[in-house]
């Protein structure tokens, strides 16, 4: 009797369990299909076809993905986009492990330096920063006025599409603050005592970052690259402020995402903006498995 | 300077110095050196942000001209940036303020209560519904945001704060439900049992128990919603363009397309202006955000 109870109790028990865990999870439910799983699902269907929000949405088949390969401000997003990942984000996360190494161990000072260094991060995002960007690299800014003291005539750095992309470049390796605070943190993991037989063997400086500290830091130096490398994919805001909306002079910046909102939101030709974006999709998504994939060569995860 | 820093009371000479620190003058030197080039890279890092406080109070003739320190502090910039839009930047202060905290109070509200119920409630399929979180957290905005703009536009909900709110309050930053559950976990369930002991069901054990000691991944998600909601200019870019309902971003950005009838000087009065919440919240909140990027790897 007893045995033919304590299973039904407990279904019953898991019953209300479950009934419970559906009105904890209703709101993010309704998000989930409503306001991600239908868009999503809805943006794939876009891709195929023609649609200007005015009329209604043309099967058009691969038409906006073949329209993409003879699309030359399609390469040359691509180009730009790729240009600005595969530049800044190694500048700024080498800058981010430089401080860190030059800050760990207790230094006095940490916290003050720790702060300079990640207040840029945190500001990196703004319309506000951008503005400032603007101002610094514009024709009679700040970084022009700084090189006719030393007698050097700047160009206009953001009107010139050999430097604009260069300027926002520096700007992203500028907030190298937040992947240094995330070392910072990994480097605090490596036990000291490894430092100290290195020492006993007579290892050097060098031979114990190259033997200790790189080893143990792979997985941060990974899970760093993988951040900054998705979140560069995705910048916005700068190309979209320094240029006025334009990704120019001449589409030098010309971000990816820069180049989705022109077609959706200013064009409004919404089927090849999410064609564009599912392919922007894809990209990371490729990319980052790869990076998952490549990093049995090199991450180091202990034993 | 570096030097009285490592012995604040007693005068740098040798005697003094050997007795207070027993450090090797060479290690001294370089600690010394060390100091003076972290000192001029900071400057270095900083001086941007710092010509940009001082030429917000600059005349507008003498920014760019002038010395950093500018030898007559004017409000002109500010005054002229306030009004410089059809509404007085207060308006769009006061719109990025409601849309923040409206943001902040839904993400810890649905994500809360989502995370709860997948990581102490037993149910079937629960582990597909980590998944799905899990996914969502990888998926770029870009995707979604032509259906939801066409979504939110058939509502007629363009140019209102609904669509940046309220995927907010259907916990659609699914990064904050992984964060939460992640913590869930570690605390221990003898709590839960003891609740359900004393006769309370998943609500009150969620309410009385798990909620109140959930508070360090409610700081980490209060912090970074303020700050990615507050410097946020996509989704509003797309979702507002009537003056009356723009956010600080947005205005800022609209007054930069109209630079060539305004100045300098009040671009960057206003980017200041616009900075401030920020930065308070960095002089304040300092410990719980390095604590949050260093839990969690997010941006600022």
């Amino acid at each position: 009797m007893a045995t033919a109870t304590t299973p039904s109790r407990r279904k019953s028990r898991l019953n209300r369990q479950g009934r419970a865990a559906h009105v904890f999870m209703l709101p993010w439910l309704v998000g989930l299909v409503g306001i991600t799983a239908v868009p999503t699902l809805a943006s794939l269907y876009l891709a195929f076809t023609d649609y200007n929000v005015l009329s209604t949405p043309e099967f058009i088949g691969l038409a906006n993905f073949e329209r993409m390969f003879a699309d030359e401000r399609f390469w040359q997003s691509v180009r730009v986009t790729l240009t600005y990942v595969l530049v800044s984000v190694p500048l700024q996360l080498a800058f981010a492990l430089l401080l860190a190494l030059i800050l760990d161990r207790g230094m006095r000072g940490l916290t003050f330096y720790r702060s300079a260094f990640y207040l840029p991060s945190l500001l990196g995002s703004s319309v506000a920063v951008a503005v400032l960007w603007r101002e610094l690299f514009g024709h009679s800014g700040l970084v022009n006025s700084a090189l006719a003291l030393v007698g050097i005539e700047g160009s206009s750095w953001l009107q010139n599409p050999q430097t604009a992309l260069g300027t926002l470049v520096v700007l992203n390796v500028w907030t190298f603050g937040s992947p240094m605070v995330i070392f910072l943190a990994g480097l605090r993991q490596i036990p000291e005592e490894l430092y100290e037989s290195a020492r006993v063997d007579g290892a050097s400086v060098l031979r114990q970052f190259g033997s200790i500290t790189v080893p143990l830091l792979t997985p941060i130096i990974f899970f760093n690259l993988i951040l900054q490398t998705i979140g560069a994919f995705q910048a916005f805001t700068q190309a979209h402020v320094v240029s006025g909306g334009s990704g120019g002079p001449v589409d030098s910046t010309l971000f990816y995402t820069l180049y989705i909102y022109q077609q959706g939101f200013t064009a409004f030709d919404m089927g090849y903006a999410s064609a564009l974006a599912w392919v922007l999709l894809v990209f990371i998504g490729v990319m980052t498995a790869g990076h998952f994939l490549l990093s049995k060569y090199w991450v180091f995860y202990g034993d | 300077m570096t030097t009285q820093t490592v012995t604040p009371t007693a005068p740098p000479t040798g005697a003094a110095a050997a007795s207070t620190t027993r450090r090797r003058p060479r290690r001294r030197g370089r600690s010394v050196a060390r100091h003076a080039g972290l000192g001029v890279f900071v400057a270095f890092m900083l001086y941007p942000l710092v010509w940009m406080v001082t030429s917000a109070f600059t005349p507008e003739s003498e920014i760019l001209t002038g010395p950093l320190i500018p030898e007559e502090f004017t409000l002109e910039n500010f005054i002229n940036g306030w009004n410089s839009l059809t509404r007085p930047f207060w308006v769009f202060y006061g719109n990025s303020f409601v849309v923040t905290i409206s943001s902040i109070v839904g993400n810890l509200f649905s994500c809360s209560l989502t995370a709860y119920a997948l990581a102490r409630l037993t149910f079937k399929a629960r582990n597909v519904y980590f998944g799905i979180v899990l996914v969502s957290v990888m998926l770029p905005m870009h995707v979604l945001v032509i259906p939801q703009y066409i979504i939110f536009s058939q509502f007629d909900l363009v140019n209102t704060f609904v669509p940046l709110v309220l995927p907010k309050f259907l916990a659609t930053d699914a990064f904050f439900i992984f964060l939460m559950v992640q913590f869930i976990r570690g605390i221990p369930r003898e709590l839960d049992q003891a609740a359900a002991i004393d006769g309370a069901g998943p609500f009150r054990t969620f309410w009385y128990v798990i909620f109140p000691l959930m508070r360090p991944a409610l700081v980490t998600t209060t912090i970074f919603t303020f700050i990615w909601t507050w410097n946020d200019f996509f989704t509003p870019l797309i979702y507002l363009t009537d003056q009356s309902v723009f956010t600080v971003p947005v205005a800022l950005s609209s007054m930069v397309d109209a630079e060539s009838n305004s100045g300098i000087g009040m671009l960057l009065a206003m980017s200041v202006l616009s900075l401030i919440p920020i930065m308070l919240f960095f002089a304040f909140a300092q410990k719980y955000l390095i604590r949050g990027i260093t839990t969690t790897g997010l941006k600022g």
